[in-house]
């Protein structure tokens, strides 16, 4: 026991099967009181499986989970409240109709009897809150709380449970340049105070930037365990693939064809009813890619959902490739074949309970060759699913298999597979690299510039400015429902970005 | 050191038919125990009780023939509830559509003057419609104004039970009924034949064997079908698909309500021949549907099974009812406890709970 010493957590030989996949393959990982340890690993590599054993919510047919020096049985995730550990899944597991401070007591016995005593819950939530910059509304319900915040509320709620070890699943893939640097902020200050985290991501810039150690897990395996000072990111995408990595887009010299897409003067309400889109207008063209850069909130979601039918404008006009589709439906956009990779996948890209073989022909299943009048073609929607298993690299035991098994990563390659599959003429891509691994992101990206090159015009709207600067050939950046300026990105500032993004007006002359 | 047991729960991925199977059997099984009780209560023992009803409804063939014909209407309602519910449309009211139906085919046949090959045909259609219009009112009111479709359905109920009623005992009321609350008989015409010696009105069957078919196909191989599944599975990917709640919630209801009022068509031209009180053209088969559509988990070739082993309970509650004395409305005790199982068994279907040897 005593070289356990220093050890909050000592995974050992851990070996969880599903039907078809050894998701985890005989894992050993230890993590030191109070560090930060990041695990990496492609997609589908096993990380939010092995999590999920640590958090007690799967048994693993073999191995041993020791705590502290401790072995421990994790038999639910209540166990493993008990032992303090506490986890913020990749996605969220909120009641979003209940208020922020509902959330974080649900589940748990506070006050008398039935009843809660919100009056002392409020004060303990407010004050972990503060002590570590979680601001957010308690009285408001969670399904009016951007992403952000939503994660904010579950990172309170589990140390309102007052966890020693935090899990957090890629908690960055949705989060802006800003909140990722608050997050950040707050994960320091809880490694200060004792806990001891593990953060799993796909961004290497983040590993290097907030972890003290890092384990690299590959097909189920531990491929390495790291000091993260003593590694760079090309050693660990090296041993994220496997093989060597060449991160090299080739973006060819923009080919402006037609004019694709013109947006007039857009308004439009958000879920709450208040004005999200004020006065919005824009060209966009074939064989372009514009960019959307904006402080998530700031219209860009309305935006992507009215110019796929999702959702009305209240003002203005839309015509795509001169046919005006103002308010057209979700229907007529999709048979206008626009294409459309949405911001909440599991909500609204997928259903969760059909198989992957279905989930491809969500939007084409009323067209030859998936149906011929009412009836489906089964022959060939295996056929598509075949085909585009292997184009995506989708990791799947089978075509069959339900969409909510895959992992998160392999969620958003159906998707991708299922909207750019029909050489759309408009693509409207709301993080389409989200939750992607490094190789399946090059790969995502050499696709959108591939459309480019063929002609689509696509709007890239993302929270990574990153991506937009290496992909977008414009930038358009939104803030508070209004267009602040466009931008080319080969000359574009990223200072001047974020300026704008922060609400000042572009002074050059607009594009 | 001391060994414990020690048990674990997780979730189950996705529920193997096995599984499914098994689960289900097992809360009949934990109904069967508990309604033993009710047996026990009334002096009776149950297993004798059981075996009196397995001979009474399956052991010959009169039993046999009453479990059938207690099984049509369950089949025909059952499958149309288990395209309801697939999109997520929650039809209590089957029983009120089953009415509504009997009402139109009623109304054909005592007052169309359709000629004699003519008449049978035209009572299915209006049977149809009827229970359809009846299933599509809750539907408008779900969609264009949001109602709740429990509420509802269940609330149609009444109004076809009384309207029903009001027929029987006003303008519908038979001249030659001789003050009973009946219509006149149905001309021969309007009768469904029967299989020889028994009351099993088999164009009715085959029609409700007929109809499960299309439906699995329809649920399994259709456009329409894909729709039901993905607006009963995501609403929301459904509406980022473009499909549309209105056509598919009218579509699932009036099938749902169509094959309802199918099964009041069946009832009145196969078994009563006349109009008559709505406790007595029914008994209850638009509710018992609900759980034979549940026990099928929502597949329609599975209703089949399922209708015919609640054909069995209620060919029993006749058996309970002559030969021990026993209140018939035991049955419904007994359907409810299956329901109650039933659901609570589903947790099973999400979890799975294995135990081991704790050290
Ligand atoms: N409940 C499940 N049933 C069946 N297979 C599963 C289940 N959960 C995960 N898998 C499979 O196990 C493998 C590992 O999945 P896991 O979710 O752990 O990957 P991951 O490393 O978190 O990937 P990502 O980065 O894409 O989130 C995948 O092949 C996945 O399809
Ligand atoms: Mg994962």
């Amino acid at each position: 026991m005593d070289n356990s010493e220093g050890y909050a957590i000592e995974l050992r030989g851990i070996v969880k099967r599903f039907p078809g996949v050894v998701a985890n393959d005989g894992i050993d990982l230890k993590v030191r009181r109070g560090e930060i340890h990041c695990l990496l690993g492609e997609n589908g590599a096993g990380k939010t499986t092995l999590m999920r054993v640590l958090y007690g919510l799967y048994r693993p047919e073999e191995g041993e989970i020791i705590l502290n020096g401790q072995p421990v049985h994790m038999t639910s995730p209540r166990a493993a409240l008990n032992h303090h550990v506490g986890m913020v899944h990749q996605h969220f597991r909120l009641v979003p109709t209940l208020s922020v401070e509902e959330n974080i007591v649900l589940g748990l016995d506070e006050g008398t009897g039935p009843f809660v005593n919100f009056r002392k819950t409020r004060e303990k939530i407010s004050s972990i809150a503060n002590e570590y910059g979680l601001s957010v509304d308690l009285q408001t319900k969670v399904w009016q709380l951007a992403v952000g915040q939503q994660q904010r509320v579950e990172i309170l709620k589990a140390l309102y449970r007052e966890v020693d070890i935090l899990i957090m699943d890629e908690p960055t893939s949705v989060l802006t340049p800003q909140e990722v640097d608050q997050l950040f902020t707050t994960l320091r200050t809880l490694v200060d105070d004792g806990l001891t985290i593990i953060f799993i991501t796909h961004k290497l810039d983040e590993v290097m930037q907030v972890s003290d150690r890092v384990t690299v897990l590959r097909k189920g395996k531990v491929v390495s365990t790291l000091p993260t000072a003593e590694t760079d990111k090309p050693t660990l995408a090296r041993l994220m693939v496997g093989r060597e990595v060449v991160f090299r887009l080739k973006k060819g010299p923009i080919k402006r064809r037609e004019k694709i897409l013109e947006v007039n003067d857009l308004h439009a309400l958000n879920d709450r009813g208040l004005p999200a889109l004020r006065g919005v207008s824009f060209d966009l063209f074939g064989g372009e890619i514009l960019g959307v850069a904006g402080v998530s909130g700031n219209g860009q979601y309305e935006l992507a959902e009215v110019l796929t039918g999702l959702r009305k404008s209240i003002k203005g006009r839309v015509f795509l490739a001169k046919k005006e589709v103002t308010n057209c439906s979700a229907r007529e956009m999709n048979d206008l074949n626009v294409a459309h990779i949405p911001a909440e996948r599991i909500r609204m890209g997928i259903v969760p309970a059909l198989s992957i073989r279905e989930n491809l022909i969500l939007k084409k299943y009323r067209r030859p060759p998936f149906s011929y009048r009412e009836f489906l073609d089964n022959k060939e929607i295996e056929e598509n699913a075949h085909r585009a298993m292997s184009d995506y690299q989708i990791a799947a035991p089978s075509y069959e298999t339900p969409a909510k098994l895959l992992s998160g990563g392999n969620i958003q390659k159906v998707i991708l597979a299922r909207e750019l599959s029909e050489n759309p003429s408009l693509i409207v891509a709301v993080h389409p690299t989200y939750g992607l691994d490094i190789g399946a992101t090059e790969q995502v990206r050499q696709i959108l510039l591939a459309q480019r090159e063929r002609g689509a015009a696509t709007l890239l709207i993302s929270e990574d400015l990153e991506e937009i600067m290496t992909l977008s050939d414009r930038i358009l950046v939104i803030f508070n429902g209004e267009v602040m300026g466009i931008l080319d990105a080969e000359s574009a500032d990223i200072e001047e970005i974020g300026l704008m993004m922060a609400g000042t007006r572009h002074k050059g002359e607009e594009l | 050191m001391k060994r414990r047991v020690g048990f674990k729960v997780e979730r189950r991925p996705v529920a193997s038919g096995r599984v499914v199977f098994f689960v289900s059997l097992l809360a009949i099984l934990a109904a069967l125990v508990v309604a033993g009780i009710f047996f026990q209560i009334y002096g009776v023992s149950p297993i004798r009780a059981y075996q009196l009803i397995l001979r009474g409804s399956l052991g010959n063939r009169f039993g046999l023939a009453e479990t059938v014909r207690r099984a049509i209407p369950l089949l025909l309602c059952g499958v149309g509830l288990t395209i309801a519910f697939r999109a997520l449309f929650w039809n209590i009211g089957a029983e009120g559509q089953l009415l509504m139906g009997a009402v139109a085919a009623a109304g054909v046949a005592l007052f169309s003057g359709l000629p004699g090959p003519l008449l049978l045909p035209a009572m299915f259609i209006g049977g149809f419609l009827g229970g359809a219009a009846w299933g599509l009112i809750p539907a408008i009111l779900k969609v264009i104004l949001g109602l709740n479709d429990v509420i509802t359905t269940l609330m149609m109920n009444y109004i076809a039970i009384y309207f029903v009623e009001w027929l029987i005992h006003g303008p519908w009321k038979g001249p030659t009924a001789r003050g009973f609350a009946y219509t006149d008989t149905f001309p021969r015409a309007a009768w469904l034949p029967t299989l020889y010696g028994t009351r099993i009105h088999w164009p009715t069957l085959v029609l409700g064997l007929v109809l499960a078919v299309v439906m699995y196909i329809l649920v399994t191989r259709t456009r329409s079908g894909f729709e039901i599944r993905v607006i009963g599975e995501n609403p929301n990917a459904a509406r980022f698909a473009g499909i549309s709640q209105l056509k598919t919630t009218l579509l699932v209801m009036l099938i749902s309500g169509g094959f309802a009022g199918l099964a009041g068509v069946g009832e009145i031209a196969g078994i009563h021949l006349r109009l008559l009180g709505p406790t007595h053209i029914s008994m209850g088969y638009g509710y018992t549907a609900i759980i034979v559509a549940w026990l099928a988990r929502r597949n329609p070739l599975a209703v089949i099974v399922t209708s015919l082993l609640f054909g069995v309970i209620m060919a029993g509650g006749d058996v309970i009812k002559v030969s021990l004395g026993l209140p018939f409305q035991l049955i419904n005790v007994f359907n409810g406890l299956i329901l109650f199982f039933l659901i609570g068994s589903e947790i099973l279907l999400r979890y799975k709970i294995s135990f081991f040897l704790r050290r």
